[in-house]
């Protein structure tokens, strides 16, 4: 068996004394677990940063085998390092596609919207907001996107103003009447409409971790959410 | 492996489990050990022995010492007021050889790893506040190494150490001495354009 790819390192763990297996998210076979020789060597262990893209051949005898990885830089993403904020939504990232992933499954739309997130930590000022899309696009890729176009209630595509904690459909201020106090705010920016506030980045996190919880407990019985998206959330509140 | 006595046959199995060493380099070595016993091999025993006995933590910095209390912090000269933050004892030992630090250090013990449950308590971050609450520390110096979970641990000390008003510095990254512009990788030379200096 033998596959080439390109995709971006979520995880290192050292085996023995010189090799490394390592995680990375490629485009075609998704989540995708291997063995690097010499990966703790002082030539490639600095190249097997979480983050970092890499040009990967993967071999094995047997499909089910771990099997081996060569890997070549394509793209560091060291520029994140010195930034703290940028630096745990790295963190952040590799951590959510690690849990919330099962493995050999590819994810070709998480996987572009993945790299374009990771591109955006060094280069766009926004790109809380776009980790918030991109985790609207993995509970989707999960099978539980959110139904955000219209009013569950009343049909109504205005002033929609919360989300049902149970069946992730909207609903507007008019169709939420006395229930609005056990809905979650739906803030703009998860419509799509205008900037994100620091308010309105956390609510929409809200929602977003709320179901996320709720899909990663059934589907991957995880019963929390990542400590690296938590301590991103904590920076984004300050 | 029959013909080799039981208590050799344990000495090669422990001389393996050393890093760079697998079972047949185990056996060169205690072959080399064995014909020079008398030279090599007891003064390494007793050697290794007394290490054995004296060898601790200190309770101060994390350091290896000889005492409850290492070399470096028992040395008033070192009290500097700068503290040097690293991962882990071969950092310090590193730093040491430099010869160009005088103050005190302090050994975390590895890296902040959320996946691997090491989390703040795990390692020694809760001395650190004492210490610097303690020691009159006016700089925390973070040596940390330049990797993810390096700098993510670095990040996370210069957090719960911003209300303490100490001066927070780390190590420059970039060229290194001897390093060509063409071997370097692109992260490298981001960081080193970064932090260029006026010449």
């Amino acid at each position: 068996m033998e596959w080439r790819d390109q995709g971006a390192l979520l995880s290192v763990r050292p085996h023995g004394e010189s090799a490394a297996i390592i995680e990375v998210f490629t485009a075609a076979h998704g989540r995708h677990a291997g063995v690097v020789r010499g990966g703790a060597s002082r030539r490639i262990a600095p190249l097997l940063q979480p983050g970092a893209q890499l040009d990967v051949v993967w071999r094995a005898r047997l499909e089910g085998h771990i099997g081996a990885f060569t890997v070549e830089p394509v793209r560091s993403r060291a520029g994140v390092l010195g930034d703290r904020l940028a630096l745990a939504g790295l963190n952040a990232i590799c951590a959510m596609v690690r849990v919330a992933l099962p493995e050999r499954a590819p994810h070709d739309l998480l996987y572009a919207a993945t790299i374009a997130v990771l591109d955006a930590l060094e280069t766009a000022p926004d790109w809380p907001a776009r980790y918030l899309r991109w985790e609207l696009l993995l509970l989707e890729e999960l099978g539980f996107g959110l139904d955000l176009g219209r009013c569950a209630v009343t049909g109504s595509r205005d002033d929609l103003a919360y989300v049902s904690p149970k069946t992730g459909r909207a609903v507007s201020r008019d169709g939420a009447g006395e229930w609005a106090a056990r809905l979650l705010p739906l803030p703009d920016c998860l419509l799509g409409q205008g900037p994100a506030s620091g308010a309105d980045l956390a609510a929409g996190l809200a929602v977003t971790g709320h179901f996320l919880t709720r899909e990663m407990a059934s589907l991957r019985h995880v019963q929390h959410l990542p400590e690296a998206r938590a301590r991103l959330l904590e920076l984004l509140a300050r | 492996m029959t013909d080799i006595p039981g208590d050799i046959e344990q000495l090669i199995e422990l001389m393996a489990r050393l890093p760079g060493l697998g079972p047949r380099s185990a056996r060169r070595a205690v072959l080399v050990l064995l014909k020079k016993r008398g030279a090599l091999m007891a003064p390494l025993a007793q050697a290794m022995a007394q290490v054995a006995l004296s060898a601790r933590d200190c309770t101060t910095c994390g350091n290896i010492g000889a005492g409850d209390t290492c070399a470096i912090c028992a040395d008033p000269r070192r009290a500097t007021g700068e503290l040097c933050v690293v991962e882990d004892v071969a950092d310090l030992w590193a730093m040491e050889r430099g010869g160009a630090f005088k103050g005190r250090y302090h050994v975390l013990g590895g890296t902040l790893s959320p996946l691997d449950a090491v989390g703040p308590d795990t390692l020694r971050i809760p001395r650190l506040l004492a210490r610097v609450a303690e020691e009159g520390i006016s700089e925390v110096i973070l040596a940390l190494n330049a990797t993810v979970d390096g700098q993510t641990t670095a990040h996370y000390i210069a957090d719960v150490l911003g209300a303490s008003g100490v001066a927070i510095t780390s190590l420059a990254q970039g060229v290194p001495i001897g390093g060509e512009l063409d071997y370097l990788d692109d992260g490298t030379i981001g960081a080193a354009l970064k932090a260029r200096k006026r010449f």
